[in-house]
């Protein structure tokens, strides 16, 4: 007979077994708070009980990497004695229950992790997933998504400097938001979430204690169902303010070298912070709730300590050194008290009064939790493998170019992202819009490219493969504006993982970004997990979304839009291959078509990144005017997209090729990138190099788009018409009643 | 020349501001925070940069003006120092009655981040010398409350006055007769909603903002000479 009835025990989302688990750990029944902290310490969301054993498969070492996963965000090493530290976080959750508040403090819990290692943010990217814009409440949530984002990281003062936007009708009851942050700081500056020195006071910082968001990553790791709705007072509320203050608060007092220790309470609050914090150092830690600065009265010891208020930290400081400390947060206006300190114990001792509450060993809270080794059978795939039957349309292509232009996954996405600063701190070198965004550092001649990327399409139909196209797709962008990719970050956002079909997906989307981030050499060094994305028993399509970041010199960016006229355009790679089956996956199958079938583009890894280094090379030698990486709508769309620059150039192409035109105009085959160029020769020189095609497909010319093959006029149209659409579209579709 | 630039818990383009006089410019420049009762000798001009003093969550500006150091800003200004205000600063100043007018909410109700193309309206200003009258510069602008409104008399009087520094040619906010920048009556304490900061290097995509920032540092050097 247990201390707490069935429910109970239900309720904080433990099952019979694990709580069997924590008896036999503490050799007796929990408290109340202990079995609240277990809860959340053994979430999903926190202990990655369903994915550790698979997240082992990805690769996480490199010469550059400073620091894999398992710390607050990882680390990697961009030369001149300075690292940078990134890593993407999703708050799917709280973004469906309330979609300002919930994107808000999902910028500022993914800054608190990149400041807590000691790096000052410079850059924040976002990815955001919602369901079709014809239904109400997808707008709305879109709007506040948006204005969440852009409310938190303009107050803060980080750019947001690119990302993507897309729409499928599976994330209509479940909206996803991964937002990626990127720091910079000097290598032998990091500082770790460690409680280390026996002895030494726990400090704890920042906004005061509420009853805000708890539970959070418990209700992160649940389904959806009606109730969820309910569940409002789960989400926290952000204030931007605060956390600039606590940035630089935070980083004014490590340079005292008073701090031991820091990280910064996001999921789980209190309770994480402190049993990781001794847990990574194997010492105890013991706190008195009493000390806890808290906003409300009456707080008991269960919701002081899951509490999820933002834009609190918790520092371990050098015993005798804490006022170096307290001058420091005094001058920002911040309250810091010692609530604690460091023991030699390895428990986790939480007092209230003096009265002990909760006495649980840090490793079992950090390190024996649940693993669960899910039963994994062949990915859902509820797609056909036979391609329907696609009648000629040789005579719409320009038609459909334009309606794939103004579609909501390919049009211009600059009404959201000029709600979003993009150039504060001045070291935006290429903002959102383009294939990678540039932040150059201005301490050193480095600059850092990024790209986030994600195709759920793909994944649907085949995780594995899918996920491969993903990284080598990021890993395109980072090259086509002359990077080198380094290092990864992965938020995997999945469905319900005790579903084998489900597991399966997750299973085999792992599996694929572990063999393609070795074979491109860019180790993940940390991520996120979030499962459950279900509502009413619908799931979401496998939606892993990558972060991938390059270096490369500092120096003015190659435009992605053709620049004059009369220059030759080279498609690096060449035309691609293509057949029915593997055209169910792209942009056209999903907005002209209106379907998903068969398999993703075809991925020859190897080839790829021939391709790769070939354009790195051309972007080295200054050998191209413009370069554009193909993706969503394959070549048609990047030829457009290419022509919308502001001294209006656009192309005529000239085909001969036997493939059925919306195959070689549409389909999204990889390892392509469109060149235009005034030095024809030495971009076809260093293909053969590099062992790729590199086939002259046409010329810039002045305000049209013009493409034939075999002298049949496919489009040719004023590039006004075919901007007016890709410009508009995002807008007429949020303002549609 | 020295320049101030003041820090507001909250301003976040302060930096911005300091990097582009001293690396960009070869100018000095030093921080002062907002509890300093008296700005540092020999200062020739103070910036109010941008951000969101306070966190902004009253009126922009509206607790920034009672903060201990902007009683020593308008001392300065007083003996006639130069005082800029970019973006948060100019509400800083317009809620200080430092400047005219108010600056309220974006037409479009969302914050703007885009390059704008501006009008050079006068070049009979410290802030503008450099320029010649009716060049057409590109400032980035990011701010969510940015529309410049004051009444007919006050805007017909700035006109009048010449002291309309910049209007928007692309108005990207709703403000009053396309008012980007303006300067108080004595011509030496002016605001901007645009960042001429962000402009101030080929790598930020633009160079324009020099401009702005050398007619200072030209126009404290004739002072000084």
């Amino acid at each position: 007979m247990s201390a707490f009835s069935d429910d109970i025990i239900a309720l904080h989302q433990l099952t019979e077994g694990e709580y069997q688990k924590i008896v036999s750990l503490l050799g007796r029944e929990p408290t109340y708070t202990e079995l609240g902290i277990f809860s959340v310490m053994w979430s999903e969301h926190c202990s990655y009980k369903s994915s550790r054993l698979h997240l082992k498969k990805l690769p996480t070492r490199g010469k550059l990497v400073l620091q894999g996963p398992g710390e607050n965000a990882g680390i990697i090493d961009i030369g001149d004695d300075y690292a940078i530290a990134f890593k993407i976080e999703s708050h799917n959750h709280p973004s469906f229950i309330e979609p300002f508040q919930g994107a808000a403090t999902g910028v500022g819990g993914i800054l608190r992790d990149i400041f807590t290692m000691g790096a000052r943010p410079i850059a924040v990217m976002d990815a955001p997933r919602f369901g079709p814009l014809d239904v109400a409440r997808n707008r709305r949530i879109l709007e506040g998504v948006v204005s969440g984002i852009s409310h938190y990281g303009n107050c803060f003062g980080v750019p947001t400097v690119g990302g993507e936007c897309v729409f499928e009708p599976c994330y209509n009851g479940n909206p996803l938001v991964n937002v990626f942050a990127l720091g910079i700081f000097k290598k032998d500056e990091i500082f770790y979430g460690k409680a280390e020195g026996i002895g030494n006071p726990v400090i704890y910082v920042g906004a005061k204690t509420g009853r805000d968001g708890i539970h959070g990553a418990t209700m992160a790791s649940g389904e959806f169902t009606e109730e969820s709705k309910q569940k409002r007072p789960n989400v926290q509320v952000g204030d931007p303010f605060m956390e600039k203050l606590l940035l630089e608060a935070c980083l004014e007092a490590m340079q005292t070298g008073a701090i031991v220790g820091i990280q910064d309470m996001g999921a789980a609050g209190l309770t994480c912070s402190t049993c990781e914090m001794g847990s990574r150092a194997g010492t105890g830690v013991e706190i008195d709730l009493k000390l806890v600065p808290q906003r409300e009265t009456g707080m008991t010891p269960y919701e002081i300590m899951l509490s999820e208020s933002q834009e609190r930290m918790l520092l371990v400081a050098e015993r005798g050194r804490e006022d170096e400390v307290f001058q420091v947060f005094r001058k920002w206006g911040l309250d810091a008290v010692t609530v604690g300190s460091v023991t030699g114990d390895g428990i986790l001792r939480v007092k209230n009064h003096g009265e002990i509450v909760a006495e649980i060993p840090n490793r079992d809270l950090a390190d024996e939790a649940p693993l669960y080794d899910r039963p994994h059978t062949k990915p859902y795939r509820p797609a056909p493998y036979e391609a329907p039957l696609l009648p000629d349309r040789t005579a719409q292509l320009e038609a459909d170019l334009i309606a794939m232009l103004g579609s909501a996954d390919i049009c211009s996405k600059r009404w959201i992202w000029e709600q979003y600063d993009s150039t504060v701190r001045t070291n935006t070198v290429a903002g959102p819009g383009t294939d990678a965004a540039i932040i150059r550092i201005k301490e050193t001649g480095t600059s850092i490219a990024m790209s986030l990327d994600g195709n759920a399409r793909f994944c649907l139909l085949d995780p594995r493969e899918g996920s491969k196209l993903i990284v080598a797709e990021c890993c395109r962008n980072l090259s086509t504006v002359g990077a080198l990719p380094v290092a990864a970050t992965n938020n995997l956002n999945f469905g319900n993982p005790e579903r084998p079909e489900i597991m399966a997906q997750l299973v085999e989307s792992i599996e694929g970004i572990a063999e393609a981030c070795a074979f491109f050499e860019t180790p993940i060094t940390g991520g996120n997990v979030s499962l459950y994305n279900e509502t009413l028993g619908e799931g979401i399509f496998p939606s892993p979304v990558m972060g991938i970041v390059g270096l490369l010199r500092t120096g003015p960016p190659v435009p992605m839009q053709f620049q004059n006229s009369d220059r030759t355009i080279i498609l690096l790679g060449g035309l691609g291959r293509c057949d029915a089956i593997r055209f169910g996956g792209t942009q056209y199958a999903k907005v002209i078509v209106n379907g998903l079938w068969g398999l993703p583009p075809e991925l020859d890894m190897d080839y790829e990144k021939r391709v790769h280094g070939a354009i790195r090379q051309i972007v080295g030698e200054a050998m191209a005017e413009s370069t554009h990486d193909l993706s969503d709508g394959g070549l048609g769309v990047a030829l457009a997209e290419s022509s919308f620059g502001p001294s209006a150039i656009g192309a005529s192409i000239e085909f001969d090729s036997e493939l059925r035109p919306e195959f070689l105009l549409f389909h999204e085959g990889p390892s392509r990138i469109l060149v235009s160029t005034a030095h024809p020769e030495r971009i076809r020189e260093i293909a053969t190099e590099h062992g790729v095609q590199a086939v002259t497909i046409g010329v810039t010319m002045k305000e049209r788009l013009r493409i034939s093959n075999r002298s049949v006029t496919w489009v040719d149209s004023e590039l006004k018409a075919l901007r007016g659409s890709w410009e508009t579209s995002l807008e007429r579709l949020l303002h549609q009643s | 020349m020295r320049f101030g630039v003041i820090v507001f818990p909250g301003s976040n383009c302060d930096h911005d501001a300091w990097y582009a006089l001293t690396h960009n410019l070869g100018q000095q420049a030093e921080f002062i925070w907002h509890d300093s009762l008296q700005l540092p000798a020999h200062l020739d001009a103070v910036i109010l940069p941008g951000g969101f003093s306070y966190g902004d969550y009253l009126r922009c500006g509206a607790i920034a003006r009672f903060s201990p150091v902007m009683g020593a800003v308008k001392r300065f200004a007083d003996e006639g120092g130069l005082v800029m205000g970019i973006c948060n600063g100019f509400q800083v100043l317009v809620e200080a009655g430092m400047l005219p007018g108010a600056l309220v909410r974006n037409k479009g109700l969302k914050f703007a981040c885009r390059p704008t193309p501006l009008l050079v309206e006068t070049i009979h200003s410290p802030f503008t010398s450099e320029a010649t009258k009716g060049q057409v510069i590109h400032l980035p602008v990011a701010h969510g409350e940015g529309c410049y409104v004051a009444d007919e008399r006050t805007l017909d009087e700035l006109e009048s006055d010449d002291r309309v520094l910049f209007r928007y040619l692309d108005n990207p906010n709703g403000s009053m007769r396309d008012i980007a920048g303006i300067i108080n009556k004595r011509r030496n304490v002016m605001g901007m909603m645009p960042h001429p900061e962000r402009a101030t290097e080929v790598l930020m995509g633009c160079t324009d903002g020099l401009v702005v920032l050398q007619s200072v540092v030209q126009f404290a050097a004739c002072l000084a000479s």
